[in-house]
């Protein structure tokens, strides 16, 4: 096979439950997760459009990853139908309850595994663990160079520039390949899946599964029993159950209603 | 790196001292007071990491704001924040003195930081907790909020040290300052090689917030979301902002689409605010957005969409266009405001 000419970029992909979707279980206080639709992790597919964009202009090829249970094929196979070229599912009984530490680990080791990258991309958070470490945990087991919480890259020959978005400003990165990035969410609008994705989905052979075995993961370093946190306990918060008084109609009288009511209620001066 | 694995070898509260232009961030004060409380309860002390160049003063700073020693990493390399040479110094500052628990501000650099860095130690971090606790085993108890703020999940790190995590801005008090209050300050180096700064900032854009009140202060918030439509449609908000002597905050979409700056951000990767009153325009009431304002004392909301999430947590609410409602609003509020100084007038 001709080496493919362009950077191998390769996207870290998480399917998480639709966050809107969790609700707390009244009677139970606990949240209610089965049933509730998932999808993939919102900033993840501002990951996924931020290499396939540098594929449409650079070529080479986007490869994307999950680590998981398999139902979670189903968000490699939206990816694979935006346009990446190849996915791989590491799923194995033995990384459940994996922290961030191993998780990072493992997905080093796939990305070793692949053989052959150049700049691997993450989002900047997930809504169900929202740490935000992986990508930068998957830059430290790798030991190359990292720019987080980025908008926009760009490719300069065998170099990257980011602009990374921080409390007080925009900063312009600038590192040697490869490079783990991490992609903010709403940094652009993800394309969506095209027909001719979806039929080469279907047609089949473009995912790959691996055990920990396969890829030669250590079973002593993943896994809930090798994972340095614990959720010991979840509290659910118990917010005040607010009777919202709802205003419509007439915009001049809404408001009024609305300002009265505010005031009869001492929330504002009269 | 492999640490040693006896946790009785781990002393000390540690925080992870950010500096950014010239000044330490809040955070990391805020934090000073934390770990003091956290050290008296495990009959410690706490030590402060500061990377940087030309810092002394601010270690200086350091002490009396708590600080017990601050170890100093001195270097004109070190001047801005980059993620290799700032994990080297933590880790190799860790491996030699061994604490037993690391604070980090939870800002983009802390979270980069400390994700890159418990990876290469392989121990625990907690990311983003709002409080803290220590256990009857004499663990950390890492509290976050998980979930969009539905729940809090109590973190432990029970078999690996250090104990490390990142705690949001402004969740914690400021200590007071002791001028003069002294401690160790002790050089320590570090050894970089080329490849630990391959990596360059190249520019740097401030923006600057122009907005005398911060949100996370301010009695009122006014927020506009991705409603407003335009970043002029702003001046609206600003409007009724001052009638009621508060400032202006903004959902994530609203500033990521440019239209104010970063510091206006209310929500779970922004600011978590608790005025007495809370009034959101055009903004839906996304989880992520409810999680930095659903403590606040009155929830107003306007939006068009009587089925907008946001309805769920107000207390008062107004389904219709805000282009017509806030106008009226202000209108209304003035004209209050000027027959009740006409009243106290003729009184
Ligand atoms: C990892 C992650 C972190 C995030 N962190 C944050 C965060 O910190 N803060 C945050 O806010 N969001 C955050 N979000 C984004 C969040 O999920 C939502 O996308 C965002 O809050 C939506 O902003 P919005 O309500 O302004 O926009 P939209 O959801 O687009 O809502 C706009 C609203 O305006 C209403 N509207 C439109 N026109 C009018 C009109 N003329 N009059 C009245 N109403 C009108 C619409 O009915 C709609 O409800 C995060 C998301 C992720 C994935
Ligand atoms: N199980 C996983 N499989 C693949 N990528 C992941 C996984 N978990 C996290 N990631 C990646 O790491 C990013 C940050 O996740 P987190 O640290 O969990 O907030 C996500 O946006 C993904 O890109």
């Amino acid at each position: 096979m001709p080496e493919p000419k362009g950077p191998r970029s390769i996207v870290c992909i998480k399917q998480v439950p639709k966050a809107q979707e969790l609700q707390v279980d009244p009677v139970t206080n606990t949240l209610k997760r089965v049933g509730v639709p998932s999808e993939i992790n919102p900033p993840d597919r501002n990951a996924l459009e931020m290499a396939l964009q540098i594929k449409d202009k650079h070529g080479g090829e986007v490869f994307v990853v999950t680590m998981g249970p398999p139902v979670f094929t189903a968000a490699l196979e939206e990816a694979l139908a935006m346009g990446c070229d190849r996915a791989f599912l590491l799923t194995d009984r033995l990384l459940g309850g994996s922290d961030t530490v191993p998780t990072a680990y493992a997905l080093s080791e796939v990305i070793l595994k692949i053989g052959g990258y150049d700049l691997v991309f993450c989002g900047e958070e997930t809504t169900d663990a929202s740490t935000g470490h992986v990508g930068p945990g998957i830059a430290g087991h790798l030991d190359c160079a990292q720019i987080t919480y980025c908008s926009e890259a760009e490719l300069l020959g065998d170099r990257v520039r980011a602009r990374r978005a921080v409390e007080d400003g925009f900063e312009t990165w600038e590192c040697p390949l490869p490079c783990v990035i991490t992609v903010n969410f709403l940094s652009s609008q993800p394309r969506p899946e095209s027909l001719t994705g979806k039929i080469r989905v279907k047609r089949g052979g473009l995912i790959t599964t691996w055990s920990c075995a396969d890829v030669g993961i250590d079973p002593n370093k993943v896994g809930i029993r090798n994972s340095p946190t614990i959720v010991a306990k979840v509290d659910t918060v118990v917010l005040p159950d607010r009777k919202a008084k709802i205003f419509r109609g007439d915009p001049k009288e809404a408001v009024a209603n609305l300002l009265d009511a505010m005031v009869a209620d001492g929330v504002i001066a009269p | 790196m492999t640490l040693p694995r006896d946790k009785s070898l781990y002393k000390g509260v540690w925080v992870f001292l950010e500096a950014r232009q010239g000044t330490l961030r809040d955070v990391s004060l805020q934090l000073l007071g934390e770990a003091r409380r956290l050290a008296d309860l495990r009959g410690t002390d706490v030590s402060g990491v500061l990377p940087g160049h030309a810092v002394e003063p601010l270690a200086r700073e350091a002490i009396e704001y708590g600080a017990d020693r601050v170890y100093l990493v001195e270097d004109p390399r070190l001047a801005s924040y980059r993620s290799r040479p700032y994990t080297k110094v933590m880790a190799s500052l860790i491996e030699r003195h061994r604490p037993e628990i690391v604070l980090f501000g939870a800002t983009k650099n802390g979270r980069d930081l400390g994700g890159r860095l418990h990876a290469v130690l392989e121990t625990g971090l907690a990311a983003d907790c709002v409080k803290f606790e220590i256990d009857k085993d004499g663990n950390l108890d890492m509290i976050r909020p998980s979930f969009g703020g539905k729940s809090l999940a109590h973190i432990l790190c029970k078999q690996h040290r250090p104990q490390m995590a990142s705690a949001r801005p402004n969740v914690f008090p400021k200590p007071p300052r002791k001028p003069g209050r002294t401690g160790e300050i002790l050089p320590e180096a570090v050894p970089f090689t080329e490849k630990d700064f391959d990596t360059t900032i190249a520019t740097f854009e401030e923006r600057r917030t122009g907005q005398e009140a911060k949100i996370e202060e301010a009695r009122i918030v006014v927020s506009g979301g991705y409603g407003l439509r335009d970043p002029k449609n702003f001046k609206m908000l600003e409007e009724l902002a001052a009638e009621l002597g508060g400032a202006v905050g903004a959902s994530r979409k609203a500033v990521d689409a440019g239209w104010v700056p970063k510091a206006y951000q209310v929500g779970q990767t922004g600011k978590t605010v608790r005025p007495k009153l809370y009034i959101a325009v055009g903004i839906s009431g996304a989880v992520q957005h409810l999680a930095g304002m659903q403590e606040s004392e009155k929830i107003v909301a306007v939006n068009l969409d009587h089925k907008a999430s946001i309805f769920e947590i107000a207390d008062y609410g107004i389904v219709g266009d805000l282009f017509q409602i806030v106008p009226e609003m202000v209108r209304q509020i003035r004209e209050r405001k000027a027959h009740r100084a006409v009243s106290v007038a003729t009184r």
